[in-house]
């Protein structure tokens, strides 16, 4: 199994964001969490990205249990994620942003850098090339010289999946990438998620946009107050009568 | 790279504005100015590779300061140690120290992380005050001797010892430059960016944000143990909030987070201060509103300032550059069109 949560659980003093949730992402697929707002779908990829500690369950990653690994560690396994608001520093190029994306693969320190060893420059280099790549795979590779403020929110988001693909991960967490962009940009985002898939990448992601997600998820679990309530594929998911009744409340006939 | 070689001409410039300053202003008070400033300039690289780079405000770092200065102290006049020795012993201790506050204060973050270096601050300084036997107290420490003599070169003299902080500076600013431009220095950066970005990218930010609080820690005492030899009169002072607000005065005048800050801001500030002497504690009339402008209007410091207003252009003309190519390719094509309708036409 590729990445597999077992009655995961977290709670914050008397909230129950998440709650014995059991999921599987299956490798070379899209897996979308879907749910209304405050469902827990931020907190259930926190914990799936290490930044949060369960409150209890077990998460393991090809095998390994990882629940207790600190995040770091676990995007060295290959798990790699991106944020709401892309956290990207604004008064830098695109290029700047990226070049640190590759920075877990690389192994020199201080001493290096003060003393710009083979090794620092070896590194570099092989950072720089990993930014271009992952560039030109986004499409961003003509703004690379650009500051990060001057672009737009869709470039924004296209550089944040620069960074994670950057990682060299294996498994990708997308934090609704599509938030805050027009119809047409989403498209496009959507062809760059699917051409993520087809090099090889798993994709796991949040998404608000049913269009978007009906269109390219293989899978989708749906979460309400912290609680599994259905999981399928698009078409059952769709006519899933408790998934009708958390995004319209009562019992509405779609 | 024109602008790199540009760089390199200002910095060739400067620096050797530096070396020959003391030749030409022959007035002796300027030379102990300088050397001051120089030595308050170290203190603030070290504070800007923490509070610049990596984005955490440690208000220790007057407390390291003068922990590296009465190490020195202490050792030279007490324990009788050849000076050097002790020159290092400050600055090793020093550090060792700032290894174990930084395991403890790195646990917190933001305003927590400021309010306790400001508590670890404040410690240092009543120790220091209090412990008389070691110390001298309110009294002050007294004796300590200037640099000694390395083979040929001598220390006794201002002149000399200007030289020789100026060198100290010269390699500060050096491996500052070298690790602000590195995979190091990108990491730090991506710690003070966001510190939950970089956790997913799989760094590890307590073992990174210690290495770079340490290596603050070190420059701090380095100033420190320098002031010592300089001055040669220790009091609590030098341990007091006071002059932790001092060293950070002048980075936030001269530009958090940027290489040439620390120099623009302890110059500027240092001699203003003096230039206003005459108005004694008054003074702090015309700085506080001073700063408290420069700070609304611009919060990166002046260097910070500049390096954001060339950006500026840059984009604007970029931009331009775009359009007016745009607008020509236009124009070509609309001429295109019409000749091509004048032919079919005529």
């Amino acid at each position: 199994m590729f990445l597999h949560v077992e009655r995961l659980t977290k709670r914050f003093g008397g909230l129950l964001a998440v709650n014995d949730v059991t999921f599987s992402v299956e490798q070379g697929k899209i897996n979308a969490i879907i749910g209304p707002n405050g469902a827990g779908k931020s907190t259930f990829f926190n914990l799936i990205s290490g930044l949060h500690r369960p409150t209890s369950g077990t998460i393991t990653f090809k095998g390994r249990d990882i629940t207790r690994l600190p995040a770091n560690e676990r995007a060295k396994l290959g798990i790699a994620r991106t944020f709401q608001t892309t956290h990207l520093f604004e008064q830098a190029t695109v290029m700047d942003n990226v070049i640190i994306g590759h920075r877990l693969r690389t192994s020199s320190n201080l001493f290096d850098a003060i003393l710009r060893t083979k090794r620092h420059r070896r590194e570099e280099q092989a950072c720089k090339e990993k930014a271009m790549e992952v560039l030109d795979f986004v499409g961003l590779t003509h703004v690379a010289d650009r500051m990060v403020a001057n672009l737009s929110q869709e470039q924004k988001k296209r550089a944040a999946f620069a960074l994670a693909l950057a990682t060299d991960p294996e498994l990708v967490l997308l934090d609704e990438p599509a938030a805050g962009i027009n119809p047409d940009e989403t498209e496009g985002l959507e062809e760059l998620i699917v051409n993520m898939v087809q090099r090889g990448l798993t994709v796991c992601l949040i998404e608000h946009k049913m269009s978007m997600i009906m269109k390219i998820a293989d899978r989708i679990m749906v979460l309400n107050y912290g609680e599994k309530i259905a999981e399928g594929t698009p078409e059952e998911v769709k006519n899933n009568e408790a998934v009708i009744q958390a995004y319209l409340g009562g019992s509405a006939i779609a | 790279m024109a602008i790199l070689e540009k760089r390199r001409l200002w910095l060739a410039a400067l620096i050797a504005a530096a070396i020959l300053f003391p030749l030409f202003v022959a007035n002796g008070y300027y030379v102990h100015m300088m050397t001051i400033s120089f030595i308050w300039m170290i203190a603030v690289y070290g504070l800007n590779l923490f509070a610049g780079y990596t984005g955490y405000l440690s208000l220790a770092h007057a407390g390291f300061f003068a922990i590296g200065a009465y190490t020195l102290g202490i050792l030279t006049v007490k324990a009788g140690w050849p000076f050097w020795l002790a020159f290092a012993a400050a600055c090793l201790l020093t550090t060792l120290i700032g290894v174990f506050v930084g395991l403890v204060a790195l646990r917190t973050k933001e305003h927590f992380f400021a309010i306790y270096t400001l508590c670890v601050g404040y410690i240092i300084y009543l120790i220091i005050d209090k412990w008389d036997s070691l110390t001298g107290g309110v009294r002050g420490f007294i004796g300590i001797p200037a640099p000694a003599d390395i083979g040929p070169l001598s220390f006794q003299t201002p002149v000399a010892q200007y030289y020789l902080v100026l060198f100290f500076l010269l390699v500060v600013v050096w491996i500052m430059h070298r690790l602000v431009y590195s995979l190091t220095g990108r990491t730090y950066i991506a710690i003070r960016n966001s510190e939950e970005l970089a956790l997913t990218l799989g760094i590890s930010t307590m073992k990174n944000k210690l290495a770079s609080f340490v290596l603050s820690v070190f420059f701090t005492s380095l100033a420190g143990a320098l002031y010592a030899s300089f001055i040669r009169f220790l009091g609590p002072d030098i341990a007091y909030v006071s002059v932790m607000f001092d060293f950070l005065t002048y980075l936030l005048v001269g530009g958090i987070g940027t290489l040439a800050g620390p120099v623009v801001g302890t110059l500027l500030v240092t001699f203003l201060s003096q230039q206003l002497q005459f108005l004694q504690d008054y003074r702090m009339l015309i700085f506080g509103p001073v700063l408290t402008l420069l700070i609304i209007f611009y919060p990166h410091g002046i260097a910070g300032g500049i390096i954001r207003l060339k950006a500026k252009r840059s984009e604007a003309r970029r931009l331009q550059l775009e359009a007016t190519q745009a607008s020509a390719e236009l124009a070509a094509a609309s001429r295109q069109e019409r000749s091509e309708r004048y032919a079919k036409e005529g």
